[in-house]
């Protein structure tokens, strides 16, 4: 199994997502640089978590365009599975591979912390080693995570069956207490229509480790394993 | 020839930083200020001369980059050329 993790000017979480790979799947991913025009083969793309090109404009927006991306887009619309997390989810909506918006959160704020997820869904290529409605523990560190989609969109993303994870309490009920955010729905991770593209705010490779304090996030990149051949 | 655009939010988009600057207003004793929108206004300097194809540039430019039509709307005008 090969990954590729794709690295933007500003991108600052590609060493940890690198670590965390490598730790599932026993071969360190490739790292690939945004300005390249093609991504080697992959059974996986990562677009990291970070401030690719200083959120200016809009956060995601600049490293959408970024040269790779003409050959990530291609990739994932032939089936390649893409995980972004929390800049790289922004970068996945902004190019229009993901449903909906991330905007400002609701407090303004800047929020660092640890939050509950429930997962929504345990029969995906990045959650098959989770179980339905589980309650676990990631991290979130974002300005911008705040999830938006018009009415339309939002029922669509609901009906299909699209929402991975939400935000929640420790008991694991979907309440406005828990939502850190001010995302739709408690939204913190949606699914493209197939079920091969993620996109996620929390940051499960930041506590994928015993020696981080918690592995919530580790089933997530050994659930690849078990499907990406 | 010069571009002015003007971005701003969708009806119905959530706008955080419009409600705080809204809260500010307040606490500067404005009153009677119903609700803010935030948006943004970029000026871009064109080489294009000719007008028609320089509303087309700068229209692509909107779609593809300066504005995220998931939740934001742009109008510009253009100012000098033929």
């Amino acid at each position: 199994m090969r990954a590729s993790v794709i690295v933007f000017p500003g991108s600052n979480c590609d060493r940890d997502v690198a670590v965390s790979l490598e730790q599932a799947i026993g071969k360190a991913p490739d790292m690939v640089w945004h300005g390249n025009s093609d991504v080697p083969d992959s059974d996986i793309i990562v677009l990291p978590g970070g401030f690719s090109f200083g959120d200016y404009l809009r956060c995601g927006s600049m490293a959408a365009h970024s040269p790779i991306m003409r050959d990530v887009i291609k990739k994932a619309k032939d089936g390649v599975p893409v995980l972004g997390i929390c800049n790289g989810f922004q970068i996945l909506t902004e190019s229009g591979l993901l449903p909906g918006v991330l905007i400002r959160n609701n407090s303004l704020n800047f929020i660092c912390r640890d939050v509950h997820l429930r997962v929504e869904r345990d029969d995906t290529l990045f959650t098959n080693r989770y179980s339905m409605r589980q309650i676990i523990k990631v991290p979130v560190a974002h300005h911008d995570g705040n999830y938006f989609a018009d009415n339309e969109t939002l029922a669509r993303v609901e009906g299909e069956g699209q929402v991975a994870f939400r935000y929640c309490n420790e008991d694991g009920q979907i309440v406005d207490d828990a939502n850190p955010n001010g995302s739709l729905n408690n939204i913190a991770g949606v699914y493209n229509e197939t079920g091969r593209i993620l996109g996620l705010m929390p940051h499960p490779e930041r506590l994928a480790d015993a020696a981080l304090g918690g592995i919530d996030g580790k089933a997530m990149f050994a659930s690849l394993l078990e499907t990406v051949h | 020839m010069k571009a002015r655009i003007k971005i701003t939010l969708k009806n119905g988009v959530l706008d955080p930083q419009g409600k705080a600057i809204q809260n500010a207003l307040g606490a500067l004793g404005f009153d009677g200020v119903d609700d803010v929108r935030q948006g943004k206004y970029i000026e871009v300097e064109l080489g294009q001369t000719d007008r028609d194809a320089a509303e087309g540039q700068v229209d692509k430019m909107c779609r593809d980059l300066l504005a995220n039509m998931v939740i934001e709307d742009y109008e510009f005008e253009l100012e000098g050329g033929e």
